[in-house]
């Protein structure tokens, strides 16, 4: 099959995941359990994406697990993003050199 | 003032930042897998996502059917959905159909988390900024690591595997501290995602993320509503 087949697939699918909700719900939500339930949901998905596969995220539990702790520690005093990101990957492979 | 346009392109440095590299270790196994360079670029320019195109590319590798592929790519991402109902109430009046589904395109884990954390309403060249930045690092990246992937020791490419985790734990630590309904959010749901992984494991990891996040938020909206009088405030912020 050719490739640019499968391509248009997984990209047309994608899309509309992602176009129909964001482009057909114009009005505000009525039901206050769905309003509040929408304002948790950005947390939730990123927690359970986080968790647990971040202590996998560099292939080696340890490393991963050090880099989760700095992360962690950046975060809880409000560090920007990018700088909570790189002490992750940093301390990671600083952790990987003394294995 | 500065730009909205503006705007959203430096809340996109960290994310296109990330994106780089987690795209870097993409064109790496696109290649590996047997594709071309253009089809591992052409992938993430027309997905611009990650646990999707992972996937998609084993599918490819292995032959799949496109039913498969169809199914696959909509329980992975089927998250997008949530994301964008999400957004919607967050738009700005500006925020027209054409608009709606253009920057529908760009809605990742990240730019949703980002765009979801702004104060106010929403508009479309904040996002476009935040898409366009985020764009070009999934697909340079995307390019680097599948021309020139092999190059770069594995230690450097196995340590950023865990810098888009870093900037999710950024993005729910500092409102977990303020709110303790949000803490309890996240925490319901890593507990339960701990769960599908060591306990329940046939549930394929898109399946996972939709349940885990879904249960936690509805029993947090049922044990604590959040009182929805912050569209006036929105307002005042934006002015």
């Amino acid at each position: 099959m050719s490739i640019g087949i499968y391509i248009a697939v997984m990209a047309g699918v994608t899309y509309l995941i992602r176009m129909l909700p964001f482009t057909l719900f114009k009005s505000k939500i009525k039901s206050k359990f769905l309003r509040s339930f929408l304002k948790y949901i950005p947390y939730t998905v990123l927690s359970a994406m986080t968790f647990p596969a971040i202590f996998y995220s560099t292939g080696n539990v340890i490393t991963a697990t050090a880099g989760t702790i700095a992360a962690l520690i950046t975060a809880f005093f409000g560090l920007p993003l990018i700088v909570v990101a790189v002490a992750a990957a940093g301390t990671a492979l600083v952790a990987g050199l003394f294995l | 003032m500065r730009s909205d346009f503006a705007k959203g392109i430096l809340h996109g440095i960290p994310i296109a930042l990330g994106y780089l590299s987690v795209s870097f270790g993409f064109g790496i196994t696109a290649v590996r897998a047997g594709l071309s360079v253009a089809a591992a670029v052409g992938i993430s320019a027309s997905n611009l996502t990650s646990a999707g195109q992972a996937a998609g590319v084993e599918i490819i590798a292995a032959g799949g059917t496109l039913i498969e592929m169809a199914l696959t790519q909509l329980i992975i991402n089927l998250r997008y959905s949530l994301m964008g109902l999400s957004l919607s109430q967050k738009l700005d009046r500006s925020f027209t159909t054409p608009h709606r589904l253009l920057a529908s395109f760009g809605i990742t884990d990240e730019i949703f988390a980002v765009a979801a954390a702004q104060p106010g309403r929403i508009k479309p060249l904040y996002m476009y900024g935040l898409i366009l930045i985020s764009f070009i690092g999934w697909t340079g990246g995307t390019l680097l690591g599948a021309a020139a992937g092999q190059a770069l020791p594995q230690m450097f490419t196995s340590a950023m595997g865990i810098l888009l985790y870093g900037m999710f734990i950024a993005i729910i630590i500092p409102p977990s501290r303020k709110s303790r309904s949000i803490f309890g959010a996240v925490l319901i749901a890593a507990l339960i995602s701990l769960l599908f992984k060591y306990v329940l494991t046939g549930v394929s990891v898109g399946f996972a993320i939709i349940i885990s996040a879904s249960i936690a938020a509805a029993v947090m909206a049922v044990i604590a509503p959040i009182d929805d009088e912050d569209d006036e405030e929105d307002e005042v912020k934006e002015a």
